[in-house]
């Protein structure tokens, strides 16, 4: 079964799916990102779903599932890039995908985050000690 | 020109493939980017309610030209499961006789132009939907 990779940036997890997901993948990324949030102690869960050309009531569902397991565990979750065929079809659909933000994109995904570590990135010219040294900070 | 698939429908494995080549045979007749999301998520709820309730079943989908020389698709959904006791209830948004939502039919039915429900209790369901290019 494939594998949704989940990427950390700063204090985010980020999950870009790329594949029309199986049922059973899409069960299994709930259960990585549960997982990986508790590990990293990240604050946020950016969900890009430009590349995914359907969400049906089952995916819709996976999204709300993430975003209230994320919210006890202390993180937020953002699904962006939203195509405008998926937005209408779900409308239609009668899916309100309750409790889950949404954003244009990234970037405004991150910033409703604040992941405002990430746009002080070209302030930040350490070493990677000195990285890793601030890290801890950063997690809070 | 006659274009008919048949995909049997036994796991949920199986609505990939399904959301697929319903979207290879709407692209085809150059449906519009909408109506193709519209008609590739109707097909992924109808092929999840075989799964869910149908107990397996089937799925045939055709593309057909209309009375006014339109091209459309036509997908039927049949199982041989244990049918449907309440069309109208089935067919309200909400409600649910198993773990989904309850937008698989009353949805599905929202995104297609046409949509036909036949069930018989202890014999199956069968749904027909179809939708035109415009």
């Amino acid at each position: 079964m494939d594998r949704v990779p989940i990427l950390k940036v700063g204090d985010v997890l980020l999950v870009s799916i790329q594949t029309d997901l199986q049922d059973r993948t899409a069960l299994a990324l709930q259960e990585d990102l549960a997982e990986r949030i508790v590990r990293t102690g990240a604050r946020g869960v950016v969900i890009d779903i430009t590349a995914v050309e359907i969400v049906d009531s089952f995916i819709g569902r996976m999204f709300a599932g993430i975003a209230a397991m994320s919210r006890l565990l202390d993180a937020r979750t953002v699904v962006v890039g939203m195509r405008p065929a998926v937005a209408i079809t779900l409308v239609e659909l009668g899916l309100s995908l309750g409790g889950v933000q949404t954003a244009l994109d990234l970037e405004t995904g991150l910033r409703l985050l604040g992941a405002d570590s990430l746009e002080e990135g070209p302030r930040r010219c350490g070493t990677a000690d000195d990285r890793r040294a601030r890290d801890p900070d950063r997690l809070q | 020109m006659t274009d008919v698939h048949e995909i049997r429908i036994d796991s949920s494995d199986d609505i990939v493939q399904i959301r697929k080549v319903v979207r290879t045979v709407a692209g085809d007749i150059r449906m519009s980017l909408v109506d193709q999301t519209k008609l590739v998520t109707a097909a992924s709820e109808l092929a999840r309610n075989i799964v869910g309730y149908g107990g397996g079943g089937t799925v045939r989908i055709e593309r057909l030209t209309g009375p006014s020389g339109v091209p459309g698709v036509r997908m039927v959904f049949e199982d041989s499961g244990p049918g449907i006791p309440d069309v109208e209830l089935a067919l309200t948004d909400g409600w649910s006789s198993g773990q989904g939502l309850g937008l698989g039919l009353p949805g599905a039915r929202r995104l297609v132009d046409e949509f036909d429900l036949q069930t018989a209790a202890g014999r199956g369901t069968r749904v027909t939907v179809t939708k035109w290019t415009r």
